[in-house]
């Protein structure tokens, strides 16, 4: 049971990095690569169309992370408070700036409300690179000081850096040289997945300069995704033993593996949708990988003392998942059920279609 | 301990506090629109279908609103209070999951539509989706009133020996005898507010000899869910929720009513009076005598049990504010019966647009129904301390034990800071969406 709900959580967690990691995206692709008014305001509505419904997933997830495994949800909520509240801050200001910009007329307050969208896009791809990175690399779970655990043994509490900004001391922060690495991945994997978004959901005028930029980004994405697993090594040695063990695990990264090459062809493709098949290959790959590695841990301890989170030391009961388990069910029937009215009525390229404001 | 979780509180208390004032005013205001709209498939008069739709771009402001505000709430249950979030999550992380599941899915994706959709989809099927915004909305109150009342009054748990509280009865969740009539004062309150800004745009409308037709539309229509919500909060909703309290948490009903000495002959209900917490007395009362226990019993000389009778430390920590968000949420219930019930009158005998002196007092008191409905909140909030879980877990307890109060400090003031600036871009938006008006669109 504890397996199941890990699966459906990671399998909404990934649909959010997918859809909002699109309007991440196009909020870097905006801030980068935006020039005239008019490709300004058509990406910006190719994002501010769909945002809130994507930022549901994000809510989703929590929620079943809460109801689920409170023990983990309560332990990593409370040891990346500082960060997960910066984090907040920036939703609400890229919300802000995509919700209130058609309002006025001036280009002083469309300038403002853009370069929100946009830096805040940027800096949120770069903070869940580093969450993934954090999670990835472990932190020291029960806060233990010289041998000795200063909380209880599943609680801890992160500074965002350390002086050193290694991760392989024994107080890691939550910004060092190894997440910065995967945050910057989230930057380059985002922006090419924002990129393909506007080149599939709008007729802007960069388009064909975009397909040039996601070609330039992949390269970039190739050389850090082969620094990244090398430093992984060095931060984790056992980083690769449950792909060795359980050989169906290399599925993940395969996906990855397919979407990086795939995109390497995109100035070839007859469909602009391929390009974002290939990006949420990238994407799901990515994730999925970071988390195989780890099954089942949820959240490595770098010290010997206090054993890491997984989904059985963290899970709710059993009665309360298979609970869950059968109104879960009905959800995802109807919520698919919504999924397919709405693709059915908003389709296609969305430049014409009036926002109502 | 008591200065540990002093920011905490505060964080989260304003955090919430600003985030009711946008779902408060969409819950209701969506059962208006679906109204509307109803009534423009039945005449089709055009009128309606853009009453319908102006109030609809209102409603997405606030929704967004809500949303920006609702994600800090969901995350400071692990950011600030994780204790209680690993001890409770197993129970409530089922109704809030659950909200994400029903409510929010269905609101997003119909919402979008409703807004975006009206000419791809024809009449019938736009009615369809502003009916399943207005059902998303609901369920969302609904679910989030089902985790508040396990916290007020907890059914269906075990606890282990580990001191966590695990599910027992799932469908107890749901027939938890404080949710129902929770849930129904809420929505009615809720119902309140969205007819009070709807009234008062009308109201403003036919004043400023602006857009009049519609005014008279939105004043007649919010005097009509005005007085039927207003009246439905008081009674039966209002009072069954207070002998909930009389029955479940006896010292917060002594608390709220200004209660400090037991009366054996029968209690009086207090109208006006300020707690004197040192001498443990009311200053300055107007009570009238055995009507509390009436009201409560329906017994004129049944005894009500004061403050007295309880431990201190069971009593809740801020009886002041608690005496006094009970009472100005009365107060103001009352006063909006009271004119209600005249501009319903007026409306009945077709007076009602011509007496300005009525159309200013109802455009002025907008504000009052948010503060009614927000101090509603602060009785449920405040009467249920010092606990988190009525009688199971203490609030000091539930604290994050990693986070120091200076980084929630720090947080505070970054939330205020950013409340204020999101505050006036509400106003100015919807300022200026009421300054356009409904705009007649040709089909």
């Amino acid at each position: 049971m504890e397996i199941f709900w890990f699966l459906i959580i990671a399998v909404v967690l990934a649909m959010f990095f997918v859809l909002d990691g699109y309007d991440f995206g196009t909020g870097i692709i905006h801030l980068f690569f935006a020039k005239s008014e008019k490709d300004k305001e058509v990406i910006a509505k190719a994002a501010g169309l769909f945002w809130d419904s994507n930022e549901v997933w994000l809510v989703a997830a929590g929620g079943m992370l809460f109801m689920a495994f409170p023990t983990f949800y309560a332990s990593v909520f409370s040891g990346f408070y500082l960060s997960l509240i910066l984090v907040l801050w920036l939703i609400i200001f890229r919300a802000i700036g995509l919700e209130f910009r058609s309002q006025f007329n001036y280009q002083m307050w469309k300038d403002i409300w853009d370069k929100s969208f946009g830096v805040s896009s940027l800096l949120l791809a770069l903070f869940f690179g580093i969450a993934l990175g954090n999670v990835v690399r472990g932190v020291n779970l029960g806060g233990v000081e010289q041998g000795i655990s200063t909380y209880e043994a599943h609680f801890f509490f992160l500074p965002l850096w350390n002086s050193s900004f290694s991760p392989l001391t024994n107080h890691p922060g939550v910004i060092d040289w190894f997440t910065i690495i995967i945050g910057l991945i989230s930057v380059v994997t985002l922006a090419i997945h924002g990129a393909n978004w506007v080149i599939m959901k709008t007729n802007s005028s960069i388009n064909e300069k975009l397909k040039k930029v996601i070609f330039k980004l992949n390269c970039v994405l190739l050389a850090l995704t082969i620094v990244s697993v090398i430093c992984w090594q060095i931060v984790n040695p056992d980083a690769l033993n449950n792909f060795a063990e359980k050989w169906y695990l290399l599925l993940f990264p395969l996906l990855y593996i397919v979407g990086l090459t795939g995109l390497f062809f995109i100035h070839k493709f007859k469909k602009d949708r391929y390009g974002f098949v290939c990006s949420t290959l990238l994407i799901v790959g990515g994730i999925s990988s970071s988390l195989a590695s780890l099954f089942p841990v949820l959240l490595p301890s770098v010290n010997d003392i206090n054993e890491p989170l997984s989904i059985y030391n963290t899970a709710a009961s059993d009665y309360g998942l298979s609970v869950a388990l059968g109104w879960g069910i009905i959800g995802f029937i109807l919520l698919f059920v919504y999924m397919i009215v709405q693709k059915r009525i908003m389709g296609g390229k969305i430049d014409h279609m009036d926002y109502g404001h | 301990m008591e200065d540990m979780i002093f920011y905490d509180r505060l964080q989260f208390a304003f955090t919430i506090t600003f985030h009711y004032i946008f779902p408060q005013l969409t819950m209701g205001l969506s059962l208006i629109i679906v109204f509307l709209k109803g009534l423009y498939l039945r005449k089709k008069v055009e009128k309606y279908n853009d009453a319908a739709k102006f109030l609809m771009k209102i409603f997405a402001i606030n929704f967004t609103m809500g949303v920006i505000t609702g994600i800090p709430m969901e995350f400071q249950f692990g950011t600030n209070w994780a204790k209680f979030s690993e001890l409770t999550g197993g129970i409530i992380g089922q109704t809030l999951a659950m909200e994400g599941m029903f409510s929010f899915f269905l609101e997003s994706s119909f919402l979008a539509l409703f807004i975006f959709g009206e000419k791809l989809m024809g009449q019938k099927l736009h009615f369809l989706t502003g009916f399943l915004v207005f059902l998303g909305s609901w369920a969302s109150g609904w679910f989030i009133l089902a985790t508040n009342a396990w916290m007020q009054h907890p059914v269906g748990y075990e606890v282990l020996e580990n001191g966590k509280y695990v599910l027992e009865n799932f469908s107890a969740l749901f027939t938890n005898p404080w949710l129902l009539p929770a849930f129904l004062h809420n929505q009615l309150a809720s119902v309140v507010t969205s007819s009070f800004v709807v009234a008062s745009i009308g109201a403003f409308y036919i004043l400023r000899q602006k857009n009049i037709e519609y005014g008279k539309l939105f004043l007649k229509t919010g005097v009509i869910f005005g007085l039927i919500s207003s009246l439905l909060v008081a009674f039966p909703t209002g009072d069954w929720n207070a002998k909930n309290v009389a029955k479940y948490q006896p010292a917060s009903f002594a608390a709220m009513e200004g209660i400090f000495e037991t009366e054996e002959a029968g209690a009086e209900i207090v109208l006006i009076g300020q707690p004197n917490m040192v001498e443990k007395k009311l200053d300055n009362k107007i009570a009238v005598p055995n009507i509390l226990s009436f009201l409560t019993y329906q017994e004129w000389d049944k005894q009500i049990v004061g403050m007295d009778h309880f431990e201190e430390d069971e009593l809740p920590d801020n009886i002041p504010a608690l005496y006094y968000s009970y009472h100005i949420m009365v107060g103001l219930g009352t006063i909006f019966i009271g004119v209600m019930s005249l501009a319903g009158f007026f409306l009945w005998r077709k007076k009602l647009y011509n007496i300005k002196p009525l159309l200013w007092t109802i455009m002025f008191l907008v504000p009052f129904p948010y503060i009614a409905n927000i101090t509603g909140w602060y009785v449920a909030e405040l009467g249920r301390q010092p606990y988190l879980v009525y009688g199971l877990l203490k609030t000091a307890d539930g604290v994050s034990p990693t986070v120091s109060s200076g980084n929630t400090l720090f947080t505070l003031l970054g939330f205020v800071a950013l409340y204020m600036l999101l505050g006036l871009l509400f106003l100015v938006l919807v300022g200026k969406a009421i300054h356009q008006g409904p705009k007649h669109q040709t089909h």
